[in-house]
């Protein structure tokens, strides 16, 4: 493997039926470089969990991920409307989301918890009409939990 | 048990997947809310759950799930079925509501991963 890959994903608008196909894309990618299942699975979810943030509350954005031996971090930016309390935000079961998403299966407020639990480090920046970029590195070690 | 046996015990019926029947299963989940099947990374290989659109599929690649029971008789669109065989996960149809699905399985042996703290 080289010193670093570095992946970029553009996230459609309003498409929730293609949501996860980024997060599902570099899933595959971390797999055949050989990367453990569990830090793999944790990649996902927490991909995957910011992908349908961006398409459900912030009408698209881009991703980033970039790969390197010992940690994998993910980038998230959009220009949606921007996290008004981003510590409401990020604590269990608080969501903004509309009943149509919810009886979708998302829109639990279980999002951005996830995202902090299989993170090594997550950082939210936020500005109200102006969007909204998550860092989120993940360690390439094992835990013991 | 195996993906057969869970067939079997609920009474249910292939939509896709026949030919990961063999395969073992060892825990399960049960939910409509995705973000809370999210929750819970340990291996889980079973998820069941009354809904039924193409995030459930890409729920279930993400935590490495081999095998959807949909409750209720429900049966996915084709859109979701193919998404499924792409990813070479069981889809399988019960009549039984989600409680007693679980129940069943529960009954049988078959337990959750993560515990309760
Ligand atoms: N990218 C984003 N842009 C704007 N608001 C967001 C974004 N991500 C999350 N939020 C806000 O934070 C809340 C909690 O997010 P999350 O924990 O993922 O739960 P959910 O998506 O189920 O509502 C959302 O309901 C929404 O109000
Ligand atoms: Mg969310």
């Amino acid at each position: 493997m080289n010193d670093q890959i570095v992946l970029h994903y553009e996230i459609p608008s309003d498409d929730f039926t293609r949501a996860g196909e980024a997060s599902s894309n570099v899933k595959k990618k971390l797999k055949k470089m050989g990367f453990d299942p569990e830090i793999v699975r944790r990649v996902a979810i927490t991909m995957y969990e910011g992908e349908i943030n961006m398409i459900i509350h912030a009408n698209g954005g881009y991703i980033d991920v970039i790969i390197t031996l010992d940690k994998i971090e993910i980038i998230f930016n959009d220009s949606g409307p921007g996290i008004e309390n981003i510590e409401l935000a990020m604590s269990a079961g608080f969501s903004t989301a509309p009943d149509n998403i919810r009886s979708l299966g998302f829109g639990a407020g279980m999002g951005l918890p996830n995202m902090k639990n299989y993170s090594d480090e997550i950082n939210v920046e936020s500005k109200i009409g102006k969007g909204t970029k998550v860092y989120a590195k993940i360690l390439v070690t094992k835990r013991i939990d | 048990m195996t993906i057969n046996d869970i067939k079997d015990i609920l009474k249910a019926t292939y939509i896709i997947g026949e030919e990961h029947g063999e395969k073992e299963v060892h825990t399960a989940c049960g939910s409509d809310m995705m973000s809370d099947v999210l929750a819970f990374y340990k291996d889980q290989s079973v998820l069941l759950t009354g809904l039924c659109n193409p995030q459930v599929i890409r729920t279930a690649e993400m935590m490495d799930i081999i095998c959807i029971v949909f409750v209720r008789g429900k049966v996915p669109d084709e859109m979701t079925v193919e998404l499924a065989r792409e990813k070479g996960i069981a889809l399988i149809s019960t009549g039984h509501r989600m409680f007693s699905a679980c129940g069943r399985l529960y009954e049988e042996g078959l337990r959750g991963g993560a515990s309760y703290r």
